[in-house]
């Protein structure tokens, strides 16, 4: 493009050239408006905080996304299972070996543990909190994993407000507790996982009932799964204390849900605080079926567990 | 035909976005996964006007933000594939890219965007993550998105070819 030859040619160069400056070149003004309409996004969400203006954006967008992922969820399923075909005969017999060896260890525990269970049993029957603590639990299925990229660990379930389900409910599985509910649309909610760095659990250490603070690492790895911080400086966690949720009825998580095993304990003398390690129970990178506690008796469009076992 | 190309773009987004968040956490290399989002971003900025190709980043961006379940402030994943989408404009030339450009875009551009949806969780300290932990994000993301190139980027260049104005169709 660089000859320009005679007017008759120079006019027409000219016109090429504009017509492909504006193909090529993106105008700097579209790139400023949509950079500043971005900021603008950003502002909007970051101060309105629990309440912001994007709200009700995200759940329309939620509205007609949730059941797509579902289908796509759905369509998926069964190929999930397709890695499990290639495992050896030596491989399962491994596996046998290892639980049966951990079968043994559970079975020695229980029998020790009976005459607490008994012990315990009858104080829970002295209380009458214990029957406020009968929730119900609406079965779902994970349909959608919020990618790394986007730092935060969130997942999609395919239950929303026509299951009875609304924010702060407890989301749990049947290895122990998986997150809370943050928002629904009618046939899908967002679960925010425990392992989010914007995550913090009231926990209690199981065998000295200390109270204490558990964050999310924001790790998929199951070792550094999870942070606690006890409220009483003075007080030590034991390495392989078992750590429970201590929440109330109203609050986000329902109380006494296991949350993992205290793996490693560290001091820490600038904040004179102890910091421990905790290994979640939930395998969080294998997540399917969880529960969503509900109060016993809510109405919903599917089959809910009730608090003695029972399907209503 | 305008109308006809945003309605492809659109749903190539959906489509992707779908994808993203329901097949690829069963493939995820420690929860992370290709972004196709940006792969159609930068297919339309390699193929069709800039102005286009500007405006689908930000609405790709929007889907991402708003779509279950993320839950990062919403227009960080716009203004991060805005910005892409300009920087794939730039590097695209006045004729048809071949294989090698085409892969160190989506390299350039994935880097970009990863880069700045990081940055500016660490300015709004949105959940605050350790510079290690996001320089392997960053990095994986790449490796995912150009393993993906070879499969996803030449049937949409060819359908935005086909529904936009052709420069050069040498």
């Amino acid at each position: 493009m660089g000859a320009w030859g005679g007017h008759e040619g120079r006019e027409r160069r000219w016109k090429g050239l504009d017509r492909l400056e504006s193909r090529n070149r993106a105008p700097r003004s579209l790139l400023v408006a949509l950079v500043l309409a971005s900021v603008t996004l950003i502002t909007l969400d970051v101060s309105g905080g629990g309440d912001s203006p994007l709200e009700p954006a995200r759940r329309v967008v939620g509205e007609a996304l949730g059941p797509a992922e579902s289908a796509a969820a759905t369509a998926v399923r069964p190929f999930t299972a397709v890695p499990d075909w290639f495992r050896s005969k030596g491989d399962l017999a491994e596996e046998v070996r290892e639980l049966e060896a951990s079968n043994a260890e559970l079975r020695g525990r229980v029998e020790l543990a009976g005459f607490d269970r008994n012990r315990l049993e009858q104080y829970d029957g002295l209380t009458a909190a214990a029957a406020d603590l009968g929730s119900a639990l609406v079965p779902a299925r994970v349909v959608a994993m919020g990618p790394r990229q986007s730092q935060s660990l969130t997942v999609t379930i395919d239950a929303g407000s026509a299951a009875g389900l609304g924010p702060d409910m407890t989301v749990v599985n049947d290895d122990g507790l998986v997150g809370r509910v943050l928002r629904v649309t009618r046939s899908t909610a967002t679960v925010l996982l425990v392992i989010d760095p914007d995550s913090t659990v009231g926990g209690r250490v199981g065998s000295s009932m200390e109270i204490g603070f558990v964050t999310g690492s924001g790790s998929l790895d199951q070792e550094t799964g999870l942070d606690l911080r006890l409220v009483d400086d003075a007080s030590v966690p034991a390495r392989g204390d078992t750590v429970v949720t201590w929440g109330s009825a109203t609050g986000p998580y329902a109380p006494g849900v296991p949350i993992g095993t205290i793996t490693d304990v560290y001091s820490s003398l600038r904040e004179a605080s102890q910091r421990a390690v905790v290994e979640p129970f939930v395998d969080f990178s294998a997540l399917d079926v969880v529960g969503v506690m509900v109060p016993s008796g809510s109405g919903s469009d599917r089959a809910v567990i009730e608090a003695d076992g029972s399907l209503r | 035909m305008t109308q006809l190309r945003w309605l492809a773009a659109l749903g190539a987004v959906l489509l992707a976005l779908v994808v993203q968040v329901s097949l690829f956490p069963h493939l995820a290399w420690h929860g992370i996964v290709p972004n196709l989002c940006l792969l159609v971003v930068v297919a339309a900025a390699l193929t069709v006007e800039a102005p286009f190709a500007l405006v689908l980043g930000f609405t790709a961006g929007l889907v991402l933000d708003l779509a279950p379940p993320a839950d990062h402030v919403a227009g960080r994943w716009a203004l991060a594939l805005t910005i892409a989408a300009f920087l794939a404009a730039r590097v695209r030339q006045d004729v048809r890219p071949n294989a090698l450009a085409v892969v160190g875009t989506v390299a350039a551009a994935s880097f970009a965007a990863t880069s700045i949806f990081a940055l500016s969780g660490i300015l709004l300290d949105d959940p605050a993550m350790s510079v290690a932990g996001l320089l392997e994000v960053v990095l994986v993301a790449l490796v995912w998105d150009v393993l993906l190139t070879p499969f996803v980027l030449p049937p949409l260049m060819r359908l935005f070819a086909r529904l936009g104005p052709q420069w050069a169709t040498a």
